[in-house]
């Protein structure tokens, strides 16, 4: 009697966690687990239990890593390939239309990029004319307007200035009430604004007074908001996709805000290249009233005191840095870095190592837990380039690295680098330099 | 009246190395510690009960090893320490966390009236410094944050007066209390445990509070409950520079090329 050929069971695999990949993101997949197959070990590593897990996949696809798979020994490998060929051999079915998620089409009301105009009673911080710039990338991507948040008292100059650097519009909040930024009267209005005119992108910058009111404007929106971005652009879905540094800077992570508008960010100083003014581009101001009124507001600015500029130097502002680290050994030797700076017009900063021996003042410090910085020319002298250092300084455009270590990190960010002894090559640097000089007055002489 | 103070364990990433010929992270041998800018916030808790006679209650939501940074919250003088832990709290955003913390908040302050949410600036493994504002926004509470001193605490007329640190000045605030206050590490130094009192924490038992505690909607806290999407992680591209000159090559030889090439390059002009 001829049997039916036996049906072959699809081999189900096992599901596993690829060694060394795990970064102990947050328990992820624990959390997208519908069967209580996942617990963490004390690393924050993922432990699956086959016996409850029904390999539907769903940690790998949470996981952003990769770092969960789903094996199939050589037996089952075999098997999975005799079933390719025969489903080959078979007629392809139509590929189902790919069906729209339901919560993205009420984000569709939500339009244009917003950049908020940070000032400080009515003087602009730079960062925000930075954020014009790359708004303005994202905006055409997005074929929407790009738009300029003023708010505060007697700041109208300040909307002219943000059509100079590409906004095409600006909405104006002009009342006593936001004479000092507060977060109440400032977050207040700014959802107002929000709510009644729905961008889909909302650019801060990532100073004090940006990541203070960022927060409280994305929590009150109960939508989603992005630190200290250094890259972002628009997908093919046109979602704003959010790069930046994470664990320290070890790694970079690429998030998205997909069911919530509008999608915020806020950017550091100096991240992002300040865009070219042009006094003669014009804008419309919207006029805006917000209810609000002193009253309402419960905190006080009851005193400003000005910082006593002990130190003058501004490292963020800098075209050229010398900056030295824990090679230094001593303030003393900070010395050969000033006449290099002096030489070329530059200023001196430092890495952390050296304001925590005490060499030098917290101001000059460059990198993670100091300022950001993005120089035409950074020379790092001394610095092993720890990747706390590097997120402050890596845009630079010109990267020149002296270290004795030639397998310092520092080296992988540089775009010159000399191995040697900063003590010998840094003063030979600077007699170079002055030689060159007598000779150039030399000959026009 | 009541202190919160939020505290995370974190790995030190100081500590954290990448891997050059694989891009992955090294963790192997990483301690996990309390997140240094939250030290400062249990610090101020603390001086201020000593000062006023606030009772500090410290939260942590984390894993369930975090117990051990909960356990140093206690050695330093915190009167309780309670660990948020449930796997529904797992893989949360910023959003998703200040929701939790502030439900555990406004369950202590059912109980006994709050003063104070005491946060660290920011946590070393996720650098946002969000979770504090979120916290304050979720509460409708005064929002201080960059305080790097307390001036006073007027329990009777409930205000704070502080100092912030901004960009290039400082000013000083007074707000209503409950405030939620997010400090700097400039404001103070740390204090260490003593023997006794480390002992003593060893054994007092650590609070748990999962969701069958806290009774969270689950589509708002967790992986559910974040409004951002992780789509994914890699390591930073560095493109591969030029070594002019190594150990044996004459110093000046060195700067002569590199000054050479930065001019050949339009980087100088000489």
């Amino acid at each position: 009697m001829a049997k039916e050929p036996k049906k072959i069971k699809r081999p189900r695999g096992t599901a596993r966690l690829i060694p060394g990949k795990c970064i102990a993101c947050g328990a992820r997949c624990q959390a997208e687990c519908k069967f209580d197959a996942i617990t963490m070990n004390e690393k924050g590593e993922p432990i699956i239990d086959l016996e409850k897990c029904t390999r539907c996949q769903r940690c790998i696809k949470v996981c952003p890593v990769e770092a969960i798979e789903i094996y199939y020994t050589p037996e089952e490998q075999k098997i999975l390939d005799e079933l390719a060929k025969q489903k080959a051999a078979k007629p392809k079915p139509e590929p189902e239309e790919e069906k729209e998620d339901p919560r993205l089409a009420k984000l569709k009301e939500y339009k244009g990029v917003w950049v908020f105009t940070e000032h400080t009673e009515g003087k602009p911080a730079e960062v925000s004319w930075e954020l014009l710039g790359v708004g303005a990338d994202l905006a055409k991507a997005r074929n929407v307007e790009l738009c300029s948040i003023v708010i505060g008292e007697k700041v109208e100059h300040l909307c002219a200035e943000a059509f100079a650097y590409g906004a095409s519009k600006a909405y104006l909040v002009d009342d006593p009430v936001f004479h000092y930024y507060r977060t109440e009267s400032y977050y207040r209005a700014f959802c107002y604004l929000i709510e009644k005119y729905k961008p889909e992108i909302v650019l801060i910058g990532a100073t004090g007074l940006g990541r203070d009111l960022a927060g409280a404007i994305a929590t009150s929106l109960q939508t989603g908001l992005t630190a200290d971005c250094t890259g972002l652009s628009i997908d093919d879905k046109g979602f704003l996709l959010q790069t930046r540094p994470a664990f320290g800077g070890n790694i970079m992570a690429t998030i998205l805000t997909e069911f919530t508008r509008p999608q915020m960010s806020t950017v550091r100083p100096h991240v992002m290249p300040l865009p070219a003014k042009d006094a003669s581009r014009k804008g419309t101001i919207i006029r805006e009233k917000v209810p609000l009124k002193e009253e309402d507001i419960a905190a006080k600015v009851l005193e400003i005191i000005g910082d006593e500029k002990l130190d003058s130097v501004d490292v963020a502002a800098a075209d050229i840095i010398v900056s030295g680290g824990r090679g230094m050994c001593n303030t003393e030797n900070y010395k050969i870095l000033q006449e290099l700076a002096d030489e070329l017009g530059g200023v001196v900063a430092c890495s952390r190592a050296a304001v925590e021996a005490g060499w030098m003042p917290l101001e000059r410090q460059v990198g993670q837990t100091g300022k950001t910085v993005r120089p035409k020319i950074y020379f790092a002298v001394g610095i092993s380039g720890a990747i706390q250092h590097l997120v402050g300084m890596q845009d630079s455009d010109t990267i020149i690295a002296i270290n004795r270590d030639k397998q310092a990190p520092i080296f992988e960010v540089a775009t010159f680098g000399i191995v040697g002894d900063l003590f010998k090559v840094i003063p030979a640097i600077t007699n170079y330099v002055r030689e060159r000089r007598k000779q150039k007055v030399g000959k026009a002489g | 009246m009541l202190i919160v103070a939020c505290v995370k364990q974190v790995p030190d990433t100081t500590q954290v190395k990448v891997d050059p010929e694989t891009g992955t992270l090294i963790r192997e041998g990483v301690p996990f510690i309390m997140n240094p800018y939250d030290t400062h916030a249990l610090e101020e808790s603390l001086r201020l009960k000593d000062k006023y006679g606030f009772r500090v209650a410290v939260i942590s939501m984390g894993p369930p090893n975090a117990e051990v940074t909960l356990r140093k919250t206690l050695a330093l003088g915190a009167d309780e320490a309670i660990l948020l832990s449930d796997r529904v709290f797992g893989g949360a955003d910023t959003l998703a966390t200040s929701m939790v913390l502030t439900g555990a908040i406004k369950k202590l302050a059912e109980k006994e009236e709050l003063g104070i949410v005491m946060c660290g600036r920011q946590t070393i493994d996720g650098d946002t410094a969000q979770v504090g504002p979120g916290i304050a926004t979720r509460l409708g509470c005064s929002q201080l944050t960059l305080v790097d001193r307390i001036e006073e605490v007027d329990i009777k007329a409930k205000t704070i007066k502080v100092r912030r640190k901004l960009e290039g000045r400082h000013e000083v605030v007074s707000a209503p209390l409950p405030a939620m206050i997010a400090v700097l590490r400039e404001i103070n130094s740390p204090r260490y445990p003593s023997v006794p009192m480390r002992l003593e924490a060893e054994d007092t038992s650590i609070v748990l509070w999962d969701n069958k505690v806290m009774q969270m909607d689950e589509a708002t806290i967790g992986l559910q409950g974040s409004a951002t999407q992780v789509r994914k992680i890699f390591s930073p591209e560095r493109a591969k520079g030029e070594i002019l000159g190594g150990e044996a090559d004459k110093p000046e030889d060195s700067a002569k090329l590199l000054i050479t090439r930065m001019i050949e390059k339009d980087l100088l002009s000489l």
